[in-house]
């Protein structure tokens, strides 16, 4: 593997190859190149389309299992399909992540739909970063799409962050929440330039106490635009809260876009939003702890999007 | 030592603070009060550079600072407690802690600081200093983060507000501490007799001027008998 890819999944998932002991998938400017499964997981190349589908057996304990893709080349469009089928009781953390590197200057571009499929009183825990990189013209672009099904009284946290370079992305997620399911999601996110990001949430509370919460925190500088649409419908008695958080620098533009819907007369749904510039006591407090203006306005940022 | 000169400080035609000079000496323990909107926190607030007056100089050691900005005179080691602190999403109090004292801090020594003001459970170091947190509390870990500074004046601006009584009991020892040790000039905004028994120096400002500053043996008698004199005639 070259310096340069891992470099990209250091900066994605905190590793630079394959860990023995875990699962692995990588991916590289479309396609798979390394995989490795476990006893316990087991990780198959789809055959109908580009993609593979990751079994986590029954009642597996603290597994781990890394898929992540790297793209190098510019050019390169990548649609990629991959199942996860976490089978009833397992409990697994899984890394994924995207790192693109674009010197060139046509636009490279990947596209993972991801569906989960979490089996009763399973535990996931999901940690997905986008990152971008290069000094070429080309547009570095990333569009994730996630579904997830979980069943009676699993679990998922699911934790997302663009942490810069990436031009667009517009990040679809979808859930279905059983009964007593819960599922907590954070989403960080940090645009600079120009670049552009949309995310779109719905879950659907569909089981009797089932829960849900949503935090999601981004910083917009220069020119950029987001837009956050968040939605919760509660179907059964359940719990739903989304926080909706944005710091706005230069000259961005952010917009959230609440909605909550009830469908059941127990259900409750809490939405919060607030989008606005730092706030000047927050500099001033730091710099009355020595940090200069630019030192504070970092450590507010990366406090906000820790 | 600090020296204000003929300091003054209006805004939109409105003198807030006017041609005030006051020498506070090193290691002593200076209590500001007076009336509300008598200009005390506006004074504090120039001092730490978070206003910038319209006329006058202030001198740090003999060194004007008053051009300087607020992070520098921060490393001329003053420091400024807020009356009403601002809160941080996603910062710890640990981490703010670690801020204050320069270098990351280990758990002993936050839950030392955090002792100090009445907070000594180890739950509240990865707490994240935002509104989950009472006003209270924040006030309490505002006052800690320049237990946590290594410095050569210290200005808190009511620390009292917004604090319990037995809190209170906790802060006043933490003060009587500083006062005992000596080795901080201190400068504290309070209406409180329990504080202003501290004090060395007593300075009372009215009108945005300093109405009388005085060794505390004397100023405090005064100020009792003129708060009773007061009451009487209420």
């Amino acid at each position: 593997m070259e310096e340069l890819e891992k470099q990209l999944l250091e900066k994605i998932a905190d590793i630079r190859g394959f860990q023995p002991g875990t699962a692995f998938s990588l991916r590289r400017n479309g396609s798979g190149v390394e995989r490795h499964s476990t006893q316990a997981v087991t990780i198959t190349a789809k055959e109908d389309k580009p993609g593979i589908d990751i079994v986590v057996r029954s009642f597996t304990k603290q597994e781990k299992v890394h898929i992540p893709v790297v793209v190098t080349k510019s050019g390169v469009h990548d649609m990629v399909y991959n199942d996860f089928y976490i089978q009833e009781g397992a409990d697994v953390e899984i890394v994924a992540g995207c790192g693109i590197h674009n010197s060139g200057c046509d636009a490279s571009e990947h596209n993972g739909i991801h569906t989960f499929h979490i089996g009763k009183n399973a535990r996931v825990i999901y940690v997905e970063k986008h990152y971008g990189e290069g000094t070429g013209t080309g547009e570095r672009i990333l569009n994730p799409t996630t579904v997830i099904h979980m069943e009676e009284g699993s679990f998922m946290k699911m934790d997302t962050a663009q942490i810069g370079g990436v031009d667009s992305t517009i990040r679809k997620t979808e859930a279905f929440l059983q009964a007593n399911a819960k599922l907590v999601m954070s989403e960080r996110l940090m645009t600079h330039g120009d670049q552009k990001a949309h995310s779109d949430v719905i879950v659907n509370l569909d089981g009797e106490d089932s829960v849900v919460q949503i935090v999601s925190r981004s910083v917009g500088k220069d020119t950029s635009t987001q837009v956050f649409h968040p939605i919760a419908v509660g179907n059964k008695a359940c719990r739903a809260h989304i926080q909706c958080d944005s710091i706005l620098m230069g000259h961005s533009k952010i917009s959230s876009i609440p909605e909550i819907a009830a469908n059941h007369v127990d259900a409750q749904i809490v939405h919060e939003a607030a989008i606005g510039k730092i706030n000047s006591d927050q500099l001033i407090k730091l710099q009355t702890l020595g940090l200069s203006e630019e030192e504070a306005e970092k450590v507010i940022i990366d406090g906000f999007l820790k | 030592m600090l020296e204000l000169q003929h300091l003054s400080f209006s805004v939109e035609g409105k003198d807030i603070i006017q041609d005030i000079s006051a020498v506070i000496e090193d290691n002593g323990f200076t209590v500001i009060t007076g009336p509300n909107g008598g200009g005390k926190s506006t004074l504090a607030k120039l001092i730490m550079g978070i206003e910038k007056p319209t006329s006058g100089k202030i001198l740090f050691n003999g060194i004007d600072i008053t051009d300087m900005d607020i992070h520098e005179r921060s490393r001329h080691k003053i420091g400024y407690a807020f009356q009403q602190p601002p809160r941080f999403k996603g910062m710890t109090v640990s981490d703010l802690l670690s801020i204050a004292h320069g270098t990351k801090l280990s758990e002993d020594h936050c839950c030392s600081y955090l002792s100090d003001v009445g907070l000594c459970s180890k739950d509240y170091l990865h707490r994240e200093v935002d509104a989950s947190l009472s006003g209270g509390e924040v006030k309490r870990i505002e006052i800690a983060t320049l237990l946590a500074r290594d410095l050569q004046l210290a200005i808190f601006d009511e620390p009292e507000a917004g604090i319990d009584l037995w809190s209170f009991a906790k802060l006043v020892e933490t003060f009587q501490n500083m006062q005992k040790k000596k080795q901080l000039s201190v400068i504290l905004i309070s209406h409180q007799e329990r504080i202003m028994q501290l004090a060395d120096t007593i300075m009372i400002i009215e009108n945005g001027r300093v109405k009388h500053q005085g060794a505390k043996e004397s100023v405090l008698p005064e100020l009792m008998q003129e708060f009773d004199c007061r009451c009487c005639k209420e």
